[in-house]
């Protein structure tokens, strides 16, 4: 039986965990982590890529469309945020980052449509050409990139209340702070009658649709979500991780990363996109790692990073066909294992009574 | 069935008109008109094929037929969409099971309560009063509707995980979870052994009972049929070839001939 009214959104479990993410964010790791290296390419991209995960779960892990394109939705949020901090000096860079991921939701709703017609392969196909509408678009138009002929832009200070942010530390701070706002923004809706409304949209249409549930509203909203993340996601990449601009970095290769993040890390979890997202950061460093130490760069570099692909391919089938809840649930198992602890995503046991009186 | 019902059967609150359906070249129903009175269990039965569930997604508004209106309420039904239909008040369950496999049960009749729910995706983000308010109703609904049913021992199970018998029965529910005006239910009582189907049953006649819901019922199972229902239509090759009280439609000879004539089960 449950021990907690059952209204509430937040359990006592996701407390704890916030609590300890908190500290862990603000007092372990600014007290352990003290080169420049794990903030500016660990900490930093894996929170931006984790927030685009996100983008990437509502519509494919939670609403089941097979959408490929959350990078061109990222471009579109990055150019976005640079054109409103360069032509609206007055605007403050939260309010940038907000209306960037505006303006990527719009993108999402236009290039949602085709999920009310198309679904599967032929969805990802149509969605892919989002990505390349947006890169092209962006690269056609000099207006959005200032007229810049170099080919890279650099992106323009971070300004909070006054101050230009300078150290990766701050950086990853401020991040910390508007990807939580966003995660719990997310857990909210997909906890809620919103998510539940994407999920009934996922496992059966026509039920969903015979409950009152409206296919177009609530597939083209969940794009439209998806893609508000992607476009912050996308700006906050630009702004504090690659500090410049340029279409390429945008690339397909980048929508496919984060599809893989959220099937590693688990379709339909909000943590599965940053365990996934964690993974596929890590573990080229890790392999790298290896490879020079452990072998001493006897290995090619070409070998390792053929590894690295193979090893991504064989994970990805292997958790498509054994484990679609993919690391996340393998994760709870394991808390469950040591510390006892039912989470959320964990199935309730079958009461025995009421299943054997069914004489299944 | 007791001789004073709190929701005696009333007036036409449904009134399908001259509906005829094909596939392609399969005639599903052809040229078909019944009424259906408020408050009375209303069974559709007929050998396998006949056109019975085509006739329910032609109520609510999965298939489109070719021909012919639909009234509810006095009202002609204009857009056949099930959304539309879902939003005039008539929910269902499915033959083959619609569940939302990969949600739990609790979440499943949840869905039900989706016309109840009024709070935009930014209130529920937000969890804004509004949001939180709807949700604690919701919930407690669902949480009768699961007592009422008796299967607390699975709400957090996911449905995809669930034997048949009990998968019938959240389905059952999602369609109570609607408040729905009239209810239409394809074989709620397959693939069900006799106790299973008296439970079933008690069920239905009890929210029939207390709540006075309008049922559309189609049943393979004549017993089950002849116990529950007000009346009867027995529909072959997609024509209604007999219409009225159970026991009248039972010793119909086209009946007869047509369905009683044929084993089934
Ligand atoms: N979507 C469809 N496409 C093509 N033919 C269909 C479709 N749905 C139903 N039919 C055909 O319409 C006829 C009536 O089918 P329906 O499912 O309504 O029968 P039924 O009376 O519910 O049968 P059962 O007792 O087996 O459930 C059948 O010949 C069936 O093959
Ligand atoms: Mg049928």
């Amino acid at each position: 039986m449950r021990t907690q009214p059952v209204f509430m959104t937040f359990k006592k479990d996701d407390i704890i965990n916030f609590v300890v993410l908190m500290t862990l964010a603000f007092i372990i790791i600014p007290m352990t982590v003290k080169t420049d290296y794990w903030y500016t390419s660990i900490l930093i991209p894996w929170l931006c890529l984790s927030l685009a995960a996100i983008g990437q779960q509502i519509v494919m892990g939670y609403t089941g469309q097979l959408a490929l394109g959350a990078a061109g939705f990222m471009a579109a949020g990055a150019f976005a945020c640079f054109n409103l901090v360069l032509r609206v000096p007055d605007l403050p860079f939260v309010g940038a980052l907000a209306l960037s991921g505006l303006i990527a939701a719009a993108f999402g709703i236009l290039f949602g449509l085709p999920s009310l017609r198309v679904r599967g392969i032929y969805l990802m196909v149509a969605t892919l050409a989002s990505q390349f509408f947006i890169i092209w678009m962006i690269d056609k138009f000099g207006w959005f990139k200032n007229y810049d002929t170099s080919g890279i832009i650099t992106t323009q200070d971070i300004v909070i209340f006054g101050k230009s942010l300078t150290s990766p530390m701050e950086m990853f701070f401020v991040l910390v702070v508007i990807v939580t706002v966003l995660t719990l923004l997310a857990m909210n809706m997909a906890r809620g009658s919103t998510g539940r409304r994407w999920m009934a949209v996922r496992d059966m249409d026509i039920a969903a649709e015979s409950m009152g549930i409206s296919l177009l509203r609530t597939k083209l909203q969940a794009f439209a979500i998806s893609a508000f993340y992607c476009g912050v996601a996308g700006a906050l990449f630009a702004f504090t991780y690659l500090k410049s601009l340029e279409p390429v970095a945008f690339d397909i290769k980048l929508s496919f990363k984060i599809l893989f993040m959220v099937i590693l890390g688990g379709l339909g979890t909000i943590n599965g996109a940053f365990i996934g997202a964690a993974f596929i950061l890590l573990f080229p460093v890790v392999l790298n790692t290896v490879g020079n130490n452990v072998f001493h760069g006897s290995i090619d570099a070409t070998i390792i990073s053929a590894t690295e692909q193979v090893v991504f391919g064989v994970l990805i089938i292997v958790f498509m066909i054994y484990e679609p809840l993919g690391m996340a649930k393998l994760w709870d198992s394991i808390k469950q294992r040591l510390f006892g602890r039912n989470s959320k995503e964990s199935e309730a046991p079958v009461d025995q009574a009421d299943v054997g009186k069914q004489g299944s | 069935m007791t001789e004073k019902r709190r929701f005696p059967i009333g007036d036409s609150i449904l009134e399908l008109s001259n509906i005829s359906l094909s596939f392609g070249g399969v005639k599903a129903i052809t040229d078909t008109s019944f009424k259906v009175r408020t408050h009375e269990i209303r069974a559709i039965i007929g050998p396998n094929g006949a056109g019975k569930s085509s006739l329910l997604n032609c109520i609510n508004g999965i298939y489109k037929p070719q021909e012919g209106t639909i009234t509810f309420k006095g009202e002609v039904l204009s857009k056949i969409n099930p959304n539309f239909i879902a939003r005039k008040g008539i929910s269902r369950t499915f033959q083959n099971l619609a569940l939302f496999k990969r949600m739990s049960v609790l979440d499943n009749i949840l869905v039900g309560r989706r016309l109840h729910e009024t709070a935009s995706f930014i209130e529920v983000a937000l969890q804004l009063p509004k949001a939180k308010r709807e949700e604690k109703q919701n919930r407690e609904k669902s949480e009768e509707i699961i007592e009422f049913l008796e299967i607390q021992g699975i709400r957090d199970t996911l449905v995809g995980k669930l034997p048949y018998g009990l998968q019938k029965k959240v389905e059952l529910g999602r369609a109570l979870a609607t408040g729905a005006e009239v209810l239409l239910l394809d074989e709620p009582m397959a693939g069900m052994n006799v106790e299973e189907k008296r439970e079933m049953c008690r069920f239905i006649l009890k929210v029939n009972d207390e709540l006075g819901t309008t049922m559309i019922l189609i049943e393979h199972d004549m017993g089950v049929v002849m116990d529950i229902s007000d009346s009867v239509v027995v529909l072959d090759y997609g024509k209604i070839i007999a219409d009225g009280p159970p026991d009248e439609v039972r010793s119909n000879q086209n009946v007869i001939d047509a369905y009683l004539g044929v084993a089934h089960d």
